[in-house]
């Protein structure tokens, strides 16, 4: 439940624009944009991510800075165990998001 | 100066550090609640703390949802999971923390269906994928994480999703910000207001704060020089004797907040009349419970919960804690019976807790550096 993990939307993956596929960190991971609604990203964009959902779009030099961050406040593992959970794949389970079974920041 | 040079504009960094000194009148001695949960984690993480002249207190708030929950809805919702049919689905967070009955995880070990998910839509993709079970999702957050349980409800509904249902556990912010002000033996002088929490409420619900308390807040930003500018901006507020609600964090929070978030939860929930916080106790209309559209997918009108409602060990001081009344250490429980390895109480388990900031960070002092590198 990492409260804000930055990722580039790489393509909207859905005709209604409600989800997106989003490099995270290194990790494609498809995320929902419904809560940007009113202000729809496009590629490109950089968003901020919580628990699955796109919160708020940032600027490229922020969502670095978040990533140093996370990386500096030693939550960076945590957010691409968190990331690779996410089962919002259309690919099936891997073994390493199997592996997400842990608790949190363990 | 090597650590400061780490972050973004460093020499903001020390001349905020500076400008803090130059604005603390030594005579004052200044009481800050940061309000969230986060700003906690990182305060201990960078060592803020010791830039900070002595007199300038950061009191940690009840921002941290896993720490908030009280113990008999952990029981609650173990009790749903003890269902044979029921797929359990919680945050990673929620594992680890105690009930009277042990925790998420314990349950899981006794032989109970309980998953981690780290999105409200993987329970979703779980309930599709075991048609024969009943997939209850654990909901805990503030107003941060409510708009994404609420989108996924509606998409629930709109699926004719039928064995799945959420346990609701949302709270909101400002009634316990009400209820810390209302306290009798809280004085403070100003709040770091919550960061990722306003980017969906916005400043406006703040204003209350600064109009009828006459209490500076700035919603802050998590990074060391957002925290050190927002204690510059309330400590200039209070040396002119104002009082008002300021954005710092503008680059993420906008003032009106997220209207199509604050719509989804609108639509999809409704104020409890009342629940229980630990150490807060119950405060009035300060949960969200699901709107009886969504009755099919609330799982306390699905199943039988026993309402629960235990106190905490009577030797762990979690509430006082949690209010910011008492320092981590101070708690008699601190470090000995309670760890981050054999948590006895919720603020010891989530990494937004503050026994858990301060024992990781602070007891070890693994961070220290940015004072130093500002003396060098």
């Amino acid at each position: 439940m990492c409260l804000a993990i930055p990722g580039k939307i790489i393509e909207i993956t859905t005709n209604d624009r409600s989800t997106a596929l989003v490099d995270i960190m290194g990790v494609r991971r498809r995320v929902d944009l419904g809560l940007l609604a009113e202000n729809a990203p496009v590629t490109g964009d950089w968003v901020l991510i919580h628990v699955g959902f796109a919160m708020s779009k940032i600027s490229e030099a922020d969502a670095q800075e978040q990533m140093r961050l996370l990386s500096m406040l030693g939550e960076a593992e945590a957010a691409v165990q968190e990331v690779t959970g996410y089962g919002l794949d259309d690919r099936p389970p891997t073994s390493q998001s199997k592996a997400g079974a842990h608790p949190a920041g363990s | 100066m090597k650590f400061v040079d780490e972050f973004r504009e460093p020499h903001l960094i020390t001349k905020a550090a500076e400008e803090i000194r130059r604005l603390a009148d030594p005579k004052h001695h200044y009481r800050i609640m940061e309000v969230c949960g986060g700003h906690t984690h990182a305060i201990y993480r960078f060592g803020l703390k010791d830039i900070l002249p002595e007199n300038i207190e950061l009191i940690h708030g009840p921002g941290c949802p896993v720490c908030v929950l009280p113990m008999g809805r952990i029981d609650d919702g173990l009790a749903i999971a003890d269902d044979p049919n029921v797929i359990f689905a919680a945050f990673g967070d929620m594992m680890r923390v105690p009930g009277t009955q042990g925790s998420p995880l314990e349950h899981k070990a006794r032989g109970k269906d309980v998953r981690i998910v780290y999105s409200p839509t993987d329970a979703i993709k779980l309930a599709q994928t075991n048609p024969e079970k009943h997939v209850v999702f654990f909901a805990i957050g503030f107003e941060t994480t409510a708009p994404s349980t609420a989108l996924t409800l509606l998409r629930a509904k709109s699926l004719g999703l039928k064995n799945f249902s959420v346990f609701c556990n949302h709270v909101t912010i400002i009634p316990a910000i009400r209820a810390i002000l209302d306290s009798p033996d809280m004085r403070l002088d100003a709040f770091i207001g919550p960061g990722h929490c306003s980017t969906v409420i916005g400043c406006r619900p703040y204003e209350w704060i600064a109009q009828d308390q006459r209490k500076p807040i700035v919603v802050c930003g998590f990074e060391p020089l957002d925290l050190l500018q927002s204690i510059v901006m309330l400590l200039r507020q209070l040396r002119d004797g104002e009082a008002k609600v300021e954005n710092q964090y503008k680059r993420v929070v906008p003032w009106e907040g997220n209207r199509a978030a604050l719509k989804a939860m609108a639509q999809v929930f409704e104020l409890r009349p009342y629940f229980e916080w630990r150490g807060l106790g119950f405060i009035s209309q300060s949960a969200l419970q699901i709107r009886k559209e969504f009755a099919a997918w609330n799982s306390e009108q699905r199943f039988t919960v026993p309402g629960v409602r235990v106190t905490d060990p009577k030797a762990a001081q979690c509430g006082e804690v949690l209010k910011g009344v008492l320092k981590p250490e101070q708690c008699k429980l601190f470090g000995k019976e309670c760890s981050p390895e054999h948590p006895v109480g919720a603020l010891m388990v989530s990494s937004e807790g503050s026994c858990a900031a301060y024992y990781n960070y602070q007891h070890r002092r693994a961070l220290v550096p940015l004072t130093m590198s500002l003396s060098a």
